[in-house]
């Protein structure tokens, strides 16, 4: 199994790669906004992404189980 | 769909590439002299990456009817050694005149040392008294937004034409100076590093097309001939129409490449909207 400086150094550039994608996607959704001069009937899938971030932002996981947590918390978007 | 491939590294890449690229609609490749992976030694070596990229590929890629073109450059990475960049700057005007080498590139910044800047400099000079098309390499991730700057502070520094220059690998924090400068703009779309196919459409919607050139990415690396494809599935599904598409990916290219007159192939128009 990898240790810890092995697993930042092998996954580093594809998790920036994953969040530049979301900063990306949460652009593009503010393009159209401006384009339509109007937000989403229903942001909620937005507002899903930036609570996991939220989850994500919070220093200390004891448990490390963040994608446990994430998927309990997108099981709630419908 | 035809396809211009304007950043290609053919010869770390296989003939089911060429194979595959012919049957998505990739009708020519544009290969720049890049790094090989180690410090290459002797001005000799160059040479024979020069004529291998300047009289056998072309022969590789017609295999599959796509047109294959190249530049010739000491790249940013080997800008180090000065006697070898001097060395190979002098023997390059004879492959400037090779009938499919469109130009100086790729030229550039990798860690914006001193004599990468000397190099740039030298290797501009050499384009413009040629009057060649020049393409320039931007750094990679933390270097980028200070290499871009550099390299646009070394170009406003001497007499170029901005028309003639192809500064590449730009993402959305470097993309702006070099469209307002007025040079052209690349964007490279790799599966980790650098932009990304979606990234790129964005990129697209929001800023003048008039400029811009995508590459997928393709050389000895992680990497994929096929994040072009990728991109233009992408631009498409967004509502853009085939001739837009069709003005990105094949007649830009043409616009910019076509300066050369080595470079006939022509715009096109699929219908008239």
């Amino acid at each position: 199994m990898l240790n810890p400086q092995n697993t930042l150094d092998t996954y580093y550039l594809e998790a920036r790669r994953d969040l530049l994608e979301v900063a990306a996607m949460l652009d593009r959704y503010d393009e159209a906004v401006k384009r339509d001069g109007s937000k989403a009937e229903n942001e909620s899938k937005k507002d899903s992404l930036l609570k996991a971030m939220e989850i994500l932002a919070q220093p200390d996981h004891p448990d490390a189980n963040r994608a446990e947590q994430l998927l309990d918390h997108f099981a709630k978007i419908s | 769909m035809q396809i211009i491939q304007p950043h290609y590294h053919a010869i770390a890449r296989t003939a089911q590439d060429y194979e595959r690229m012919a049957m998505s609609g990739v009708v020519a490749v544009c290969e720049p002299a890049f790094w090989a992976g180690f410090d290459r030694r002797h001005p000799e070596t160059f040479i024979d990456y020069f004529a291998q990229i300047s009289e056998f590929e072309p022969s590789r890629a017609a295999e599959f009817g796509i047109r294959h073109y190249c530049w010739v450059a000491v790249n940013p990475k080997e800008a180090e050694n000065k006697e070898l960049t001097h060395e190979v700057l002098q023997q390059m005007p004879e492959f400037l005149d090779k009938p499919t080498c469109l130009g100086v590139g790729e030229t550039g910044l990798h860690k914006s040392t001193p004599n990468e800047i000397e190099s740039l400099e030298a290797h501009v000079d050499l384009a413009m008294k040629h009057d060649q098309l020049v393409l320039i390499h931007t750094p990679h991730l933390s270097d980028k937004a200070h290499g871009t700057k550099t390299v646009l502070e070394v170009l406003a520094g001497m007499e170029v034409n901005p028309d003639k220059i192809w500064i590449d690998h730009v993402e959305e924090q470097t993309i702006g100076p070099v469209l307002n400068a007025g040079y052209w703009a690349g964007m490279t779309l790799y599966p980790v590093t650098k932009c990304s196919p979606r990234r790129a459409v964005d990129i697209l919607e929001k800023y003048p097309r008039e400029r811009l050139l995508v590459n997928s990415s393709a050389d000895w690396g992680p990497s994929d001939p096929f994040t072009l494809q990728e991109s233009i599935v992408e631009f498409r599904r967004r509502g853009h129409s085939l001739q837009e598409a069709v003005e990105i990916y094949h007649n830009n290219p043409c616009r910019f490449l076509g300066q050369n007159p080595k470079w006939d192939i022509k715009p096109i128009t699929i219908y008239e909207e």
